[in-house]
């Protein structure tokens, strides 16, 4: 942890010292330990302190993690036998083939729109907060903000959901504002847009959305306001001082300047909706979703391979995105 | 020059979002006292407090919190040594690789919980590994590290190294640095970054269905109840016990990284 940039036996005041000192008067100060020792140690070879400090977590990581994902790619190039239904542990394509199945097919396609239009909307709801937290939010409003934003985002992840299916059931509360403010025309012309709409909003895309939105928008706020607070007040006061209106500074200055920020955001917003697979159970259509296919096929459908072959796709998605991310600057935004 | 005051528009849209993030937390809480139980009906026919008593005395909700908080426990303890280690080697500059474990770090929370859950189930069952208390621990360390790491870097770098140069000067061997000027230092760090891992290990619910076999945490069992109702009112106590778990320590944590901010060494 320590970096013993002085060691103990040629710390600064023995340099000091040493020219002067006659050859039988050492300046080294006696050792006190095996601690001492080590400090030496570690002050000559750097390397090994590194090594040393890297190796647990990099084992815990790159056995168990790396270790685990690498098992679920194995076994995605297995197969299942139709007929026995038991896994056959030789190495085909087949089990990826079959995600081109239409029904597969479908899933993938409404997951990854589903997380596209997640991040789209979480962004634009992000946005205003992030922006006036991060240039006019003083003092104690900064610190409520940042308040308001964490504890949404930390906090329990199931009651966040449980939340909104009593906002969103048949006989909940959205339904009973709908009544009180004689909107319900309102709220039915919704539910009768096809594909999207539904029984009721706990049973249709919509509710889906909206509860993808809520849960995943906080991780937006953060990163996209950490940009906006790094995009220097100077360089506005010169855009507005070279003539560009107000509209023009945000579209030409502030916005590209606090994109990695955005992007950064999105990669949370995106990957968590990938991936989700309790949402789209508590509510939504029955409809099935990437993060579903995965549990159940490895489940009850005892489908491993298949299910692997599936949690390749987040994967994959992720990596390309992470990617794109990186060069367009977005980690040093998070 | 832009004004200094915000306008109309954007100060409604930012406080509409802030409660469109917090109001729906509000619901749980008046359910919690509704004394209808077969369905979410709004409003509540009427209100009382005999759900707090029930959820008391129901024997399948105990085991599972209990094994909630010994995970959250173990997996934060965990997390905390790794993090930090791993903190303490990345913050001494630049070195070979050091990219891609930074990568490594992140990406148990960078990608979805659905695919560390399988890898890890593959994993156990490839190496016949029973499921037990210990896989759920091990796939909730494997994400509560990049929290404390997180915490733990932020502070590293803010604090100066000179401090850490006194302290050798004054003839400390790299142990006592650590535990008189490193730790007091970082202190504060870890303990918010711990807190948060016991937040969320606490609550995390989709890496453990894959990783948890017969046994139940806490949210797992109050999964079950979204799926099956049961009681509906005793699942809201359950929910406000969980969110009162949780925001304690992300509030406690707040103070301490607000507080943690005058760093000795940190205004170098």
């Amino acid at each position: 942890m320590v970096l013993p940039l002085v060691q103990r036996t040629i710390g600064p005041r023995n340099i000091g010292l040493a020219p002067a000192a006659s050859p039988g008067m050492t300046a080294t100060l006696p050792m006190r330990g095996p601690g001492d020792g080590l400090t030496g140690l570690f002050w000559r070879r750097p390397k090994l302190l590194l090594a040393l400090l890297i190796a647990p977590p990099l084992l815990w990581l790159g056995v168990i993690y790396l270790g685990a994902l690498i098992a679920l790619l194995w076994q995605s190039f297995y197969s299942i036998d139709e007929f026995s239904g038991l896994v056959v542990p030789e190495f085909t394509l087949k089990t990826y083939a079959e995600l081109l199945k239409p029904q597969n097919l479908d899933i993938i396609v409404r997951t990854v729109s589903m997380a596209a239009l997640v991040s789209v909307a979480s962004g634009l709801i992000a946005f205003p907060i992030a922006y006036f937290a991060a240039r006019y939010a003083k003092g104690r409003w900064k610190a409520a903000f940042y308040l308001g934003v964490m504890l949404p985002l930390w906090s329990s992840y199931l009651v966040k959901v449980y939340a909104w299916k009593l906002i969103l059931a048949k006989e909940g509360i959205l339904t009973w504002a709908a009544g009180a403010t004689h909107t319900t025309s309102l709220l039915d012309g919704l539910l009768a847009i096809p594909v999207i709409g539904g029984n009721s909003l706990s049973t249709s895309y919509i509710g889906t959305f909206i509860v993808f939105v809520y849960v995943w928008m906080p991780f937006m706020i953060l990163p996209m306001q950490a940009s906006l607070e790094r995009v220097p007040t100077s360089v506005l006061e010169a855009a507005a001082d070279l003539g560009a209106t107000r509209g023009q500074i945000f579209r030409t200055v502030t916005l590209p300047l606090a994109l990695p920020g955005i992007i950064a955001g999105s990669i949370f917003t995106f990957s968590l909706t990938l991936g989700d697979y309790i949402i789209p159970q508590i509510i939504g259509t029955s409809k099935s979703f990437i993060g579903m296919a995965v549990y159940q096929f490895q489940g009850t459908a005892g489908n491993v391979p298949l299910a692997a072959a599936f949690a390749m796709i987040p994967i994959l998605i992720m990596l390309l995105y992470l990617s794109i991310a990186r060069r367009m600057g977005a980690f040093d935004a998070i | 020059m832009q004004s200094d005051r915000a306008s109309f528009g954007l100060k409604a849209a930012a406080a509409a979002g802030l409660a469109f993030l917090h109001l729906p937390i509000v619901l749980i809480f008046l359910y919690a006292f509704t004394t209808e139980e077969k369905s979410y009906a709004f409003p509540p026919p009427g209100l009382t407090t005999k759900w707090f008593a029930v959820a008391w005395n129901r024997q399948d909700i105990w085991p599972p919190l209990f094994l909630s908080v010994q995970v959250a426990l173990i997996a934060t303890l965990l997390a905390l040594i790794l993090g930090t280690l791993a903190a303490g080697a990345l913050s001494k500059g630049r070195f070979f690789g050091q990219n891609q474990i930074a990568l490594l770090l992140i990406l148990p929370i960078a990608l979805p919980g659905v695919v560390t859950g399988i890898a890890l189930r593959s994993a156990f069952s490839i190496l016949d590994i029973p499921y037990s208390t210990w896989t759920i621990i091990l796939g909730h360390a494997t994400f509560c590290i990049v929290i404390v790491y997180n915490n733990a870097i932020a502070r590293m770098r803010r604090m100066s190294g000179a401090i850490l140069e006194a302290s050798a000067d004054l003839g400390a061997n790299a142990f006592q640095t650590f535990r008189h000027v490193l730790l007091p230092n970082l202190g504060t760090a870890l303990l918010a970054g711990g807190m948060l891992a016991f937040a969320l290990s606490f609550d995390e619910v989709i890496v453990t269905t894959f990783t948890a076999g017969q046994q139940a945490t806490l949210p797992i069992w109050m999964l079950e109840e979204l799926v099956r109702p049961h009681q509906r009112p005793v699942t809201n106590v359950v929910a406000i016990v969980v969110f009162v778990v949780t925001v304690i320590p992300i509030l406690l944590a707040y103070r301490l990284t607000m507080r943690g901010t005058e760093t000795a060494g940190g205004g170098k």
